[in-house]
C-alpha cells in the first residue's frame, strides 16, 4: 500500500514535471504577448535533436566525457532551440501581433516545415539553403540602398524570388551528382534516433522496494533548476522587470520608455530555449523522432489554460495536478478504493489506459473551467478582455 | 463604413433582384459540375479527378461551416476533424450493419466480440442515420460549446480547447478496437447500400450527384443565416464581443447556435467524404486535418462563403497533386502556404480580388483609381505618411 502511494506520488510528480518544463516557456511568452505558439513542441523536438546530436559528439571522446555530455547538450539544446525561436519572432510573429488567432495558424505552418526540415535535413539541402539566403537576401539588402526602393519593391521580389530559388537549386542538384551519397544522405531521417543516456542516469535509487529511476529524478531537478532560475530571473534581473511590466500593461511600459519589441523578442527566446531544454530532457525518456513534439502540444496547453496567464506558480499546480490526475486515472490508483462498489469499479477500469485518460482528464477541465474560467491564478484587473 | 437602410416593404422587391441573379449563377454553376464536367472528364480519360473532385466538394461544406464561425463569427476552431469524423463515423456504423440479419461486422470477431454494441443498434435504421449525421456533430458541438461560451472563453483559449476535444476524441477511438474498430477505422466502399455496392460508379456517381446539391443547399444555408439580423449579430460579436454584450445582447446563445450549425455542417461534410473516399479512420481526428480545413478558408478568403468553397477545392487539388509528385516538398509547401497566407494574403483570394485586384485591373486598363475620402486628401502626402507608418499600430497593445 505504501509502495503504490509512493509510486502513485513519484509518478505524477514525474509526468507532472516533464509537462511543467515543457509548458513554462509556452506559459511564459503566453503571458507576455497572449501568443500560443503551435511550434513549441517542434522546438523541443529540435532540442532533442541538438541533445542527439552532442551525444554523438562526445562518443567519439569517449570515457568520463561521456558521462558528462548530458549538460552541454542542455546548454546547446537552449542555445539551438532560443536562436530558432528568435528567428521565427523577428521573421514572423512580430507582424502577427494582435492577431493571436493568425499567429496560431503561423506558427502550425513553422511546425510543419520545421518537422519536414529535420527529416530531409541533409549537406545538399544545406548548401542550397545557404546559397538561397545569400542570393536573395543578398540581393534585397543591396537593393534596398536605392533611392526608389518602395516603388520596385514588389517586383524585385517578383523577380528575385524564382531567380534565387532556382539558381541554389541547379547548384545543390548537381553538387549533389558529383558527390553523390555522402552530400545527399539526410543526417537524420524520418526514422527515430535513440539517444543514449549516461551511465549514472540509467539505474534507480531504491527506496526499500521501490526504485526510483534516476533519469526521472534528472528531469525532476531540472525542472526545479529551471523553475528558480526562470522566477530569479524574472524577479531580480533588471531585464525580467521589463518582462513583467510588459505582461502588466503594455502601452504603460512602452510610455515609460521599455523597448516593448525588445522584450517581446528576449521573452520569446528564453520561452524557445526552455523548449529546447524540454526536449533535451525528453530524449533521456524514449527515442526522438520528427514527430516527438506533436505528442506533447496538446497537454502543455491544457497546462496553460488551467494555469491562467501571468504567474509562473499557475503553471507549477497545473502542470503538478494534470500529471497526478493522468496517472491516477491512467493507472487506476484508486481501485482499492472503490473496489467496494462494482460500478465505480467497471467505471474506473473503463478510463485506465493511458489515452483513455486523457479522455477523463479532459471532463475534468472542463469542469474545472466551469467554476475558474480564467484558470487557476487569474491576472487580477478590469480589463475587459481579461 | 456605410448605414444600412433597413428595407422596409416597398424596398423588398429591389432587393431580391440582385438575390435572384446570384441564386441563377449558382444553379449554372452546379448544374454545369453536375452534367457536364463529368462527361468531359471521362472522356479525356481523367475520370479519377471527378472522384477527387466529388471528395473536395465534400469537405467545401465543411470549410462553409469554418469560414460561418471563423470568418463571420470570428471563432478559431481547430477541432472540426472531429465533427466531420462522427458524421463520418455515422453512415460508416450504418453502412457496417447492412448485412444478413443476425450477423455482426466482421472485424467484431477479430476481438472476441460476439454481441453488437448497444449503441450500434440505432444505426440498422436509415432515417436515424441520416438524422444523426448532423444531429450527433451538433449535439456534441453544441454541448461543447455551451460549456466554454457561457464562461466567456474566447480567442485564444477557445482554440486551444477545440484542439483538445479533438485529440480526446482521438484518443477514444483509437483506443476502443471492442467497441469502433480502434485505429482501422470502418471500411465503407465494399458494403452495400440499398442493395447495391458502395464503391461501384453508378452508387458513386449517385453520391457526387448528392454533394453537388448538397453543397449549393449548404451555401444557401449560410448565405441565409448569415445576410439577416443574425449574420450582422455574428459580424458584431466577431468584431467587439463586450460591446454586443454591453448593448444588451448575450452573445452566447447566437455562439452556441452558429458553432452547432457549423458542426452539423462538418459531419455531413464527414459521411459525404467518408462514402467517397472508401473508409474512415480516427486518423481523421489527428491535429493536422482540423488545421487544414482552416487553412483553405484562409487562403480562399475569410468572411467569404464562395472563398471557402474556392479554397477547399484549389488548396485540396495542389494537395493531391503537388503530394502525389513529389511528396517531401509537400510538408514544406503547406508550411509556406500558411506563412504567406496569414502575413501577405491576409484576407485570402477572394477578399485580394475584391479590393486590390480591382484596383489593378483599373490600373492596368488605365482608369482612375475610385476615391473613398475626399480627393484631397488622397494627394496629401503627410496623411500618406501617416497611413504606412501608423496606419496598422491600432492593434499594438
Amino acid at each position: 500500500m505504501l509502495s503504490g502511494i509512493l509510486d502513485g506520488i513519484f509518478n505524477g510528480i514525474s509526468i507532472g514535471s516533464v509537462l511543467l518544463l515543457a509548458a513554462l516557456g509556452l506559459a511564459i511568452v503566453f503571458g507576455l504577448m497572449g501568443v500560443i505558439n503551435m511550434a513549441h513542441g517542434e522546438l523541443m523536438m529540435l532540442g532533442a535533436y541538438t541533445t542527439f546530436v552532442v551525444q554523438n559528439g562526445f562518443k567519439q571522446l569517449g570515457g568520463v566525457w561521456f558521462e558528462l555530455y548530458i549538460f552541454v547538450a542542455l546548454i546547446a539544446a537552449f542555445v539551438v532551440a532560443a536562436a530558432v525561436g528568435l528567428v521565427l519572432e523577428r521573421g514572423v510573429i512580430r507582424y502577427l501581433y494582435g492577431r493571436p488567432l493568425e499567429t496560431l495558424l503561423a506558427t502550425w505552418g513553422v511546425s510543419l516545415i520545421l518537422q519536414q526540415f529535420v527529416r530531409s535535413v541533409s549537406w545538399q539541402f544545406v548548401v542550397g539553403l545557404g546559397l538561397f539566403c545569400l542570393l536573395y537576401f543578398g540581393a534585397t539588402t543591396l537593393l534596398a540602398r536605392r533611392a526608389n526602393w518602395q516603388q520596385i519593391r514588389s517586383w524585385a521580389i517578383a523577380i528575385l524570388l524564382p531567380i534565387s530559388a532556382g539558381i541554389a537549386i541547379a547548384i545543390a542538384l548537381v553538387a549533389g551528382q558529383m558527390y553523390k551519397l555522402p552530400f545527399t544522405q539526410p543526417w537524420f531521417g524520418a526514422q527515430n534516433k535513440d539517444v543514449t543516456a549516461p551511465r549514472w542516469l540509467r539505474g534507480g535509487i531504491p527506496i526499500g522496494d521501490y526504485q526510483l529511476p534516476s533519469a526521472r529524478l534528472f528531469i525532476i531537478g531540472l525542472t526545479i533548476a529551471c523553475l528558480i532560475g526562470i522566477f530569479l530571473f524574472l524577479q531580480k534581473s533588471p531585464w525580467g522587470l521589463r518582462i513583467r511590466s510588459v505582461t502588466q500593461n503594455r502601452s504603460m511600459s512602452a510610455c515609460l520608455g521599455i523597448p516593448t519589441k525588445t522584450v517581446d523578442a528576449l521573452t520569446f527566446a528564453i520561452g524557445s530555449g526552455l523548449a529546447g531544454v524540454a526536449g533535451s530532457a525528453l530524449g533521456l525518456l524514449g527515442s526522438v523522432g520528427p514527430n516527438t513534439g506533436q505528442n506533447y502540444i496538446v497537454d502543455t496547453f491544457m497546462v496553460v489554460v488551467v494555469g491562467g496567464v501571468g504567474k509562473l506558480v499557475g503553471s507549477i499546480v497545473a502542470a503538478m495536478l494534470i500529471g497526478t490526475a493522468n496517472y491516477v486515472i491512467g493507472a487506476n490508483v484508486l481501485q482499492p478504493l472503490v473496489a467496494g462498489s462494482p460500478a465505480l469499479s467497471s467505471f474506473f477500469e473503463f478510463f485506465a489506459t493511458a489515452s483513455m485518460a486523457k479522455v477523463m482528464v479532459f471532463a475534468l477541465i472542463i469542469v474545472f473551467l466551469q467554476f475558474k474560467p480564467a484558470g487557476l491564478f487569474p491576472q487580477k484587473g478590469r480589463t475587459i478582455d481579461a | 463604413m456605410s448605414i444600412e437602410i433597413i428595407p422596409d416593404g416597398k424596398g423588398k422587391g429591389k432587393n431580391r433582384k440582385p438575390l435572384l441573379i446570384e441564386a441563377g449563377i449558382v444553379a449554372a454553376i452546379a448544374v454545369i459540375v453536375l452534367f457536364v464536367l463529368p462527361p468531359i472528364f471521362t472522356g479525356l480519360g481523367a475520370g479519377f479527378q471527378i472522384g477527387l473532385l466529388g471528395r473536395f466538394m465534400a469537405l467545401a461544406i465543411a470549410a462553409l461551416g469554418i469560414d460561418l464561425i471563423w470568418g463571420y463569427t470570428g471563432m478559431l476552431s481547430l477541432g472540426h476533424g472531429l465533427f466531420v469524423a462522427l458524421g463520418g463515423y455515422a453512415l460508416a456504423m450504418y453502412l457496417q450493419l447492412q448485412i444478413p440479419a443476425g450477423q455482426i461486422p466482421d472485424f467484431f470477431q477479430l476481438y472476441g466480440v460476439s454481441e453488437l454494441p448497444t449503441f450500434w443498434q440505432p444505426f440498422y435504421s436509415f432515417p436515424f442515420t441520416i438524422v444523426a449525421i448532423f444531429a450527433i456533430p451538433m449535439l456534441v458541438g453544441g454541448i461543447l460549446g455551451y460549456l466554454v461560451f457561457r464562461n466567456r472563453i474566447r480567442g485564444v483559449y477557445f482554440s486551444i480547447l477545440t484542439q483538445a476535444a479533438l485529440i480526446v476524441f482521438f484518443n477514444f477511438f483509437n483506443g476502443q478496437q471492442k467497441l469502433i474498430n480502434g485505429t482501422n477505422g470502418l471500411k465503407t466502399d465494399t458494403t452495400t447500400i440499398f442493395g447495391a455496392q458502395v464503391g461501384s460508379p453508378p452508387v458513386q456517381a449517385v453520391f457526387y450527384g448528392l454533394t453537388v446539391i448538397l453543397l449549393v443547399a449548404a451555401y444557401a444555408l449560410c448565405r441565409w443565416l448569415t445576410s439577416g439580423r443574425l449574420g450582422r449579430m455574428l459580424v458584431a460579436i466577431r468584431d467587439d464581443e463586450p460591446r454586443v454584450r454591453f448593448s444588451g445582447y448575450n452573445p452566447t446563445g447566437y455562439k452556441v447556435l452558429v458553432f452547432a450549425v457549423s458542426a452539423g455542417l462538418a459531419g455531413i461534410a464527414g459521411a459525404l467524404y467518408t462514402v467517397q473516399s472508401g473508409i474512415i479512420t480516427p486518423a481523421q481526428m489527428n491535429i493536422a486535418p482540423s488545421i487544414e480545413i482552416v487553412i483553405w478558408v484562409a487562403v480562399g478568403g475569410r468572411a467569404s462563403l464562395v472563398g471557402a468553397i474556392l479554397g477547399a477545392l484549389l488548396v485540396n487539388f495542389a494537395k493531391s497533386t503537388l503530394s502525389a509528385q513529389f511528396p517531401e516538398v509537400w510538408l514544406f509547401f503547406q508550411g509556406a502556404l500558411f506563412l504567406a497566407v496569414v502575413t501577405l494574403l491576409p484576407s485570402g483570394i477572394v477578399g485580394w480580388l475584391r479590393t486590390e485586384g480591382i484596383q489593378n485591373l483599373r490600373s492596368l486598363l488605365g482608369l482612375r483609381q475610385p476615391v473613398a475620402t475626399y480627393p484631397s486628401l488622397e494627394t496629401d502626402p503627410e496623411v500618406k505618411y501617416e497611413r504606412q507608418s501608423v496606419g496598422n499600430r491600432e492593434s499594438d497593445g
